[in-house]
């Protein structure tokens, strides 16, 4: 917890009110608010340096491209990927996902191929996957959730057959907050001949990630959850599928040579990168991963792992609060809840009003909701910045919205 | 007022604890599902017309305290009128939840109007007028079960 009182003071919004009260910024899960060094960096890089990457004769454009090109070094020691070259740069988690469905997935899956997913994806890994299965006449299975809210794996070993091809799956729950077994799940995969999609994007800005430790195939993550600027972010292939994959996208930057009705194509990374990338994003994308670094991971690991279980405990002790999600050592800073008789949305309002912002609703994980058995769910999530006092107050506050609530719904 | 209580009025809370004309309408002339895909809450309205007005209207589905009262209030106000004053009706909640001007004719649905302030939750409040729009344009064309409608794809509010 020591990183707290230190650490508030890098992250500029929350100097900032919100009817009238202090902003308590309780929705990291959603989008990370971004550290002055991030911003310095973007408007740095625009003032001094930005011009077009890759085929500048100037000097600008070349420190552009090196700039542009340095955050991509930068990406792939962030997540010990062995080399720059398997790092593609994309808009977020989800382009990342559906890049694999179309240059992997077009060609890798025919009909009765099988796609295991679990219950408890983000919908950017679950809807790639059904357009993929529609055009394709795969199928898709599902892993339920054991009864300690975590992956069943035992129903995953279960799900596994000689036509799976892929198994895709969360780092860690957007929604229950635990980390996956990541490792484990990569050894069922393979055993049976899968490749592994890990869905990156809530376990890249809260603890260390080593995509060859954790055994995946395939790594995205989106940079505006660990304090980049929104459209720039990373999908980590093992150079040896990627070297093999078809480009994704047609146009600029991604070609060798273009004839009038043919063209020859660039090498990885750059076959997937067609038209100006987003340039100056990958620059505060790379300010973004140093700053994580110089907070250090693990410290950030334990500091949500702390507020988690500190939030659990002071959430139980409220009249009428449902907390969903495992208990333990495996899970981050994301809480999710409900409160008695006051609908999600209801009590994001009421926490709003007193500059509490949270996160209502299905989360993108409608099938979650679902054998969750509910329609919706209320979600505080935690970063670098959060406090016990925070949590105190949202606590507290609960207690209020409940009695103002009285015998809604 | 503190603003939480400008937003939900007491009788809008009064309307989400017991709302009016709940519950399924047989027979119905248009039978209308209306979904907000941001919060996955859905909305059926029953409207039965007769002779050119609204005989009667109830709804049912699972939704907040906003989408709630508003859906139970509209189905009080629309009962007895014709269609093109329940028309003009969605018009003028719309302008106001909008924030662009509350008309007179609103009458008890003026207590909604704090709602504006709170951008997050206008689609609330819309929906169930965003269903009551699709279901007269259903009856017009003679289609007793209308196909869902999308809050976010028609609520948008008009420039300027």
């Amino acid at each position: 917890m020591a990183i707290t009182a230190e650490r508030r003071d890098d992250l500029p919004i929350l100097r900032r009110r919100v009817h009238g009260a202090p902003l308590v910024y309780l929705d990291s899960a959603a989008s990370a608010q971004k550290p002055e060094r991030v911003l310095e960096a973007v408007d740095g890089f625009y003032r001094q340096h930005y011009a077009n990457v890759h085929r500048g004769a100037h000097t600008l454009s070349a420190e552009a491209t090196d700039a542009y090109e340095a955050a991509r070094t930068r990406v792939a020691r962030f997540i010990n990927a062995p080399d720059e070259r398997s790092v593609v740069f994309v808009r977020n988690a989800t382009e990342g996902i559906n890049l694999v469905a179309h240059a992997w997935g077009r060609r890798a899956i025919g009909p009765g191929d099988e796609i295991v997913v679990t219950v408890a994806e983000h919908h950017a890994n679950l809807v790639p996957w059904h357009l993929l299965a529609a055009e394709r006449g795969a199928v898709i299975r599902g892993v339920p959730l054991g009864r300690d809210q975590r992956v069943d794996l035992d129903a995953l070993r279960d799900a596994m057959s000689p036509r799976t091809k892929l198994v895709a799956t969360f780092h860690v729950s957007n929604v229950l907050g635990v980390l996956n077994p990541v490792a484990e799940i990569a050894r069922i995969a393979h055993e049976a001949g899968a490749l592994l999609l890990v869905d990156g994007a809530q376990a890249v800005p809260h603890l260390p990630v080593d995509v060859q430790a954790l055994g995946a195939d395939m790594y995205a993550f989106s940079g505006h959850k660990v304090g980049a600027p929104s459209g720039i972010g990373a999908l980590w292939v093992r150079e040896e599928l990627l070297a093999t994959w078809p480009p994704f996208m047609g146009g600029g930057e991604m070609i060798r040579t273009v004839a009038l009705d043919r063209s020859t194509y660039a090498d990885i990374p750059m076959r997937f990168e067609a038209g100006t990338p987003a340039i100056a994003e990958a620059v505060g994308l790379h300010a973004a991963l140093d700053y994580l670094d110089e907070v250090g991971l693990q410290d950030i690991w334990d500091h949500d792992r702390a507020l988690a279980r500190y939030a659990i405990e002071r959430l139980r002790g409220v009249d009428g609060v449902t907390l969903y999600g495992p208990e333990g050592d495996d899970r981050g800073g994301i809480v999710t809840f409900n409160l008695d008789g006051v609908h999600p949305h209801d009590v994001a309002s009421a926490l709003d009003v007193r500059g509490v912002a949270i996160r209502a609703g299905h989360h993108c994980a409608q099938p979650l909701m679902g054998a969750l058995g509910v329609r919706s769910t209320a979600r505080a999530s935690f970063w670098i910045h959060t406090t016990t006092a925070e949590i105190d107050l949202l606590a507290d506050a609960l207690g209020e919205v409940r009695t103002f609530f009285a015998g809604v719904a | 007022m503190g603003f939480l209580e400008q937003v939900y009025r007491d009788a809008v809370l009064e309307h989400a604890r017991s709302p009016r004309n709940r519950g399924a309408l047989d027979p119905y002339t248009v039978r209308q599902e209306g979904i907000n895909p941001s919060c996955g809450d859905e909305l059926v309205l029953y409207v039965r017309l007769d002779d050119g007005l609204v005989g009667d209207a109830r709804f049912d589905g699972h939704g907040c305290a906003i989408s709630q009262a508003s859906a139970s209030m509209m189905t009080q106000a629309i009962k007895g009128l014709s269609v093109d004053e329940a028309e003009a009706l969605i018009g003028h909640f719309k302008a106001m939840i909008h924030g662009k001007g509350v008309d007179p004719s609103l009458g008890d649905l003026q207590v909604l109007e704090g709602i504006s302030k709170l951008h997050a939750r206008v689609k609330c409040a819309t929906l169930p007028w965003v269903a009551l729009d699709a279901a007269l344009d259903a009856a017009a064309a003679g289609t007793a079960e209308a196909p869902q409608v999308d809050v976010d794809a028609v609520d948008d509010p008009a420039p300027g």
